[in-house]
């Protein structure tokens, strides 16, 4: 008999206790491993010097990659959920909301702002994935809605970062009807002859590929994110095969024609600063 | 004849009432009493049975083996005059959704219709109603070609969803519906859209963009499905009653959230027991509100639609409620 006893079986933090990782003084790629001091990995916006691997970032750092001097104007930062379905399943939604607002500190799934970049005008609208896996509600439908009129107003090219799962479910019909909404909101922009940027970057799935993210005047993605409309795990149980290698990447979208190029986030800022410029001239 | 489970009163008497009458046909006994006892019971049956319908008992009339899908659908209301369009011009013909065009009342119809079929074959060869993104192409195409030559369209919805396959995805699904919903909110021409069975997620509201958007009243329309709800929120396949529940997914609920413009009535019984007076009553809502939409210019149209649909959504305006300040400090 061995001397020493395991009394606990392995990791026993349940997922509900687990904590977001604090800032350290390095990072470990989540790809290759490789570790690298945080600094130069923030200054590589978030890449990854070895593997090119694009760490997923929110809005926050978005802004502070694209806009100068990380100056912007957010609009419409106090629209928040309301529980329209009073909707329940294992948790109240109402609950939810309250547990990311907390955990994110962020109102909704998608900010909007406005500001210089290299000196030209751009309307952001970004999303953060940790709130409620970037899920499309009433506030992200009607947020974009409103950056659209503003652009209009301001004749202001729109650029959307997308980073969503899709649709979010607590909210059923309204939900889906958000893809109605912005989509046809982008007819009037398109008639202003407004540049609109759309950027997917890792996730772009499901009702948010099914309307805005794919309507842009250029598609543009991040290498490596996934994207497409039914998640891979669906696919995979609909046709009972295994996945091809690459299956609903940002190369594969590519590839099969929906996406104008893949661009490194580390010129991201200066490939649109080139792209607003075009339209203008 | 199919029963589902909540339907079987109604079988009984159903049954019970042919033997009847099969007895009276041979003219040996007196039971004409008996008949007209058992017709008032079955559709006292009816009534209790379809006026007390939960949600969960909704969708599953929506999938009803024996409800009418699109094509039977046009053909009645064109009075059979309907002409098939095929294919999207690129790549091949979705058999998920057939379109073209025929006459009503003497006025020209291009009707789009997502197609299930009723036999094990054909549900296949339709691949069950969801589209491909072809599909949705296909359904654009037509939708262009009537509006170059000012026809009103009319989109008869009826889809589990949008097909989730490998070459779905290849072919891009998502822009595929994206394309749609973009292009539909600008046609110049009326735009009918009818729910007439499933209206699930995307997939539905590729062809859903109208300036009228009805459902029958054994239909439903949201995001998802009960079933994949229920298997994504409370990771089991058995809670597809409450999911039902919880989605306000059926007309009359949609009606009250103000996410669609009307719910066309069925017969008693539902759409499947009586397929000649449900394709009437469609045929007179389409007449209806085409004359309806007709009244207004393109520009006054596209306008209300898109204004329509951009109303669409719930939320609080913190701002609204706070001072300049402090609205300031939520720009964090």
């Amino acid at each position: 008999m061995s001397w020493f006893k395991r009394i606990k079986a392995g990791i026993t933090t349940r997922t509900l206790e687990k904590k977001e990782t604090p800032e350290g003084l390095w990072h470990k790629c989540a790809s290759c491993k490789r570790i690298a001091p945080m600094k130069d990995h923030i200054e590589r916006n978030y890449v990854c010097e070895k593997c090119g691997y694009h760490e997923r970032i929110g809005s926050k750092d978005y802004f502070k990659i694209l806009f100068d001097e990380n100056q912007f104007t957010e609009i419409n930062a106090g629209l928040v959920s309301d529980d329209p379905l009073n909707f329940s399943d294992t948790k109240k939604y109402t609950d939810r909301l309250e547990e990311a607002i907390k955990k994110t500190h962020l109102n909704d799934a998608v900010r909007t702002a406005y500001g210089k970049i290299n000196s030209n005008d751009l309307m952001i609208a970004c999303m953060d994935f940790s709130f409620i896996g970037g899920s499309m509600g009433s506030v992200m439908g009607e947020k974009i809605s409103r950056a659209i009129d503003e652009c209009i107003v301001k004749k202001t090219p729109l650029l959307v970062i997308s980073k969503s799962g899709g649709a979010r479910m607590m909210e059923a019909a309204f939900s889906l009807m958000q893809m109605a909404k912005t989509s046809s909101k982008l007819t009037l922009l398109s008639k202003e002859k407004i540049p609109y940027f759309s950027l997917m970057t890792d996730p772009t799935t499901g009702g948010v590929t099914a309307s805005f993210a794919m309507l842009g005047d250029v598609n543009m993605a991040e290498p490596g994110a996934l994207i497409g409309f039914a998640g891979p795990r669906v696919v995979k149980e609909t046709i009972r095969k295994d996945l091809p290698k690459g299956f609903q990447t940002s190369e594969f979208v590519l590839e099969h024609g929906f996406l104008d190029f893949i661009i490194d986030r580390r010129q991201l800022k200066k490939r649109l600063t080139s792209l607003i410029t075009f339209f203008k001239n | 004849m199919n029963y589902l489970d909540f339907e079987k009163p109604i079988e009984e008497l159903t049954t019970l009432l042919e033997k009847t009458k099969e007895i009276a046909s041979k003219g040996k006994v007196g039971v004409s009493k008996a008949i007209a006892e058992l017709e008032e019971k079955l559709i006292q049956a009816k009534k209790d049975i379809y006026g007390n319908l939960t949600p969960w008992q909704r969708v599953q009339l929506s999938r009803h083996p024996d409800r009418p899908y699109s094509l039977e659908y046009i053909q009645s209301i064109t009075d059979n005059t309907f002409i098939e369009l095929f294919g999207d011009r690129n790549i091949g013909d979705d058999k998920a959704v057939v379109g073209g065009m025929g006459m009503v009342n003497g006025q020209t119809i291009m009707f789009i219709g997502q197609q299930k079929g009723s036999t094990t074959k054909q549900r296949q060869y339709r691949n069950f109603g969801m589209m491909n993104p072809e599909g949705y192409r296909k359904a654009l195409r037509l939708m262009k070609l009537a509006e170059k030559f000012n026809k009103p369209v009319v989109t008869l919805i009826d889809t589990p969803g949008a097909y989730p396959g490998l070459e779905a995805e290849e072919r891009g699904q998502g822009e595929a519906i994206a394309r749609s919903i973009y292009e539909m909110s600008k046609l110049e021409i009326p735009v009918i859209c009818i729910i007439i069975g499933e209206g699930a997620s995307g997939g539905a509201l590729g062809i859903g963009i109208g300036d009228r958007v009805l459902m029958l009243e054994n239909t439903w329309y949201s995001v998802i499905s009960p079933e994949s709800c229920s298997s994504i929120l409370w990771r089991s396949w058995d809670f597809k009653e409450k999911a039902a529940d919880a989605l306000k997914l059926t007309a009359t609920d949609m009606l009250s959230l103000s996410l669609v413009d009307g719910i066309i009535p069925e017969p008693l019984g539902g759409a499947h027991s009586n397929h000649e007076e449900m394709f009437g009553i469609v045929k007179e809502y389409i007449l209806n509100t085409l004359a309806e939409l007709k009244k207004f210019t393109p520009a006054a149209r596209i306008e209300r639609r898109i204004n329509r649909f951009s109303s669409m959504g719930v939320f609080i305006d913190l701002e609204k409620e706070m001072t300049p300040a402090e609205a300031a400090s939520l720009n964090r």
